[in-house]
């Protein structure tokens, strides 16, 4: 377990260099063996490496900061095969929150893309079809920023 | 004289399966474009068991949000409890007494019994078969009946506390225990000569309804359904939690990627929860079923983590951000139906729309659990 994890380390760093900051947490503590913090506009390009390496993309969470006026995206990785468990963070300004899809690289992201748009508002660039999954299709509030008031 | 019949080709319609239909089992609809008898194209339309879990977990302490984790998969809710008190354990640094996570197994298997069965009786019935749901909701009621007797419910559990259970296991609770592992094992034997032999049955579910695991994989799908495909993944084997690993026991998969696949993984996942359950009342130690000073007021540090659990579904996944208050500032749910469900759109493309239906009921869906 541990080599992958290293391996697949390596391999990002070899490949973003300081673009990525990548720490090897604990897993027993965590859940998850490598924290990433990447730009946005690196999503994609991160993305095709995990998917090229054999990941599959589990989650999608979007969580709100208003105090540092940033939305977050945390993109969970897994690979069945072993290799560990990866988290990719990458933040983006809360005014403008817009990020490009990975929908084209993961099918499962699509869903994920569009539930983090109409909770959250966050615009995901190159979607096909960025309409609200769960709430109804005429909604235009984002009822998980912190600011959300009914 | 008579006329040639001609077929009119390439005119598609549009139909609504659902949201009120029996063989979604639950509030989903599935907006299918058909070409006669084809599939064109399947969009699932989600959101009509909505109920906004993720926002509640910010309005209610950590405690007060197991009411809401047993009504998310509310067919496997002990295994839901699992995920979410280990979670908060891991964030707050929590340590459980060994009998507790014995019991904790015991149960969470027993439940995933339970939630099998659930699937297996209307899965028939999709399929033509009423009779085998009478025989597995009667398997189902004794470990419902087990269950009650120890967590007071019989579905949406909250039975798990932070740090341990709420209530100890008792002789009857055991006796009973003891005497449904030989009486289900029977049952499985009846199952796989009522149903699974029946060729009428595999004529509706073999070479059809194929997940190549590469779906399985950009989609993220878990649990049977990834382990139909071939890909003998289960968090329990591969990133082992609680007793899991000093237990023995077997994870079924299957290569053919067929409906009948998912089925046979989920008939021989009974069997080895069965055997799980049994090497665990064997070695159940004796002593407390809650750890000592777990506050009441429950403060986790700041900062997040990640807990994933073996649900009867797959892979239950629960992100827990502290700002380091009695409240979660963020709970992601990561619920396997979801992710299951994305991939319907493509496999079930070109499709025959009754073998649709048998896919679907593959999936093993729980709306609620889609939802959220």
């Amino acid at each position: 377990m541990m080599d992958s994890v290293r391996d697949l380390h390596a391999a990002l760093q070899g490949h973003f260099g300081e673009r990525l900051r990548i720490e090897e947490v604990e897993h027993a503590r965590r859940g998850f063996h490598l924290d990433i913090a990447a730009a946005g506009a690196d999503i994609e390009e991160a993305a095709s490496l995990m998917n090229g390496r054999g990941y599959a993309l589990e989650a999608i969470s979007a969580i709100d900061w208003p105090a540092e006026e940033a939305m977050e995206l945390v993109y969970d990785f897994n690979r069945m095969a072993g290799g560990g468990r990866v988290a990719i963070r990458v933040r983006v300004p809360r005014e403008a929150p817009e990020i490009p899809s990975i929908s084209k690289i993961f099918g499962g992201a699509d869903w994920y893309e569009r539930e983090a748009r109409e909770m959250f508002g966050i615009l995901f660039s190159g979607h096909p079809n960025l309409v609200p999954l769960v709430l109804p299709e005429d909604a235009d509030f984002h009822p998980l920023r912190k600011d959300y008031a009914p | 004289m008579s006329l040639d019949a001609t077929t009119i080709q390439g005119e598609t319609f549009v139909v609504n399966l659902g949201p009120q239909h029996p063989a979604t089992h639950g509030v989903l609809r599935v907006k299918l474009t058909l070409d006669g008898e084809y599939i064109m194209n399947a969009e699932p339309v989600i959101g009509y068991s909505h109920r906004m879990h993720e926002k509640m977990a910010e309005n209610r302490t950590y405690p007060q949000y197991f009411a809401n984790i047993g009504r998310i998969d509310y067919v496997g809710a002990m295994i839901y409890n699992f995920g979410y008190a280990s979670a908060v354990e891991r964030l707050a640094g929590i340590q459980v007494p060994e009998r507790a996570e014995y019991i904790r197994v015991i149960t969470s298997e027993l439940n995933r019994i339970a939630s099998h069965l659930l699937w297996f009786g209307p899965f028939i019935i999709d399929l033509g078969g009423l009779t085998p749901l009478l025989y597995a909701f009667d398997d189902r009621e004794a470990i419902l009946n087990l269950l009650e007797s120890v967590a007071g419910a019989r579905l949406t559990f909250s039975y798990f506390r932070f740090g341990g259970v709420c209530n100890d296991i008792d002789e009857d609770f055991m006796a009973g225990c003891r005497a449904f592992i030989p009486r289900m094992r029977e049952r499985l034997t009846l199952y796989r000569r009522l149903v699974t032999e029946n060729v009428i049955f595999r004529k509706r579910v073999e070479g059809i309804g194929i997940i190549p695991p590469e779906i399985c994989r950009t989609y993220g799908a878990t649990g049977p359904v990834l382990r139909g495909s071939g890909i003998r993944y289960d968090v329990r084997k591969n990133e082992p939690y609680s007793i899991y690993p000093l237990l023995d026991f077997d994870i079924p998969a299957f290569a053919e990627c067929d409906s009948m696949a998912r089925y046979r993984v989920r008939m021989e996942e009974m069997n080895q929860s069965l055997r799980i359950v049994e090497q665990a009342l064997d070695r159940l130690p004796s002593g407390p079923v809650m750890a000592e000073k777990v506050p009441r007021v429950l403060k986790p540090p700041k900062g997040d983590c990640y807990f994933n659990v073996e649900g009867a579904r797959g892979s239950f996944g629960i992100r827990i951000v502290s700002d380091g208050t009695d409240t979660p500032y963020r709970l992601k749910l990561r619920t396997p139906c979801f992710a299951n469900l994305s991939l319907f759109g493509e496999v079930s493309r070109g499709m025959l729309l009754a073998d649709s239906l048998a896919l679907l009921g593959s999936l093993d869906l729980c709306i609620p659990d889609v939802d959220r």
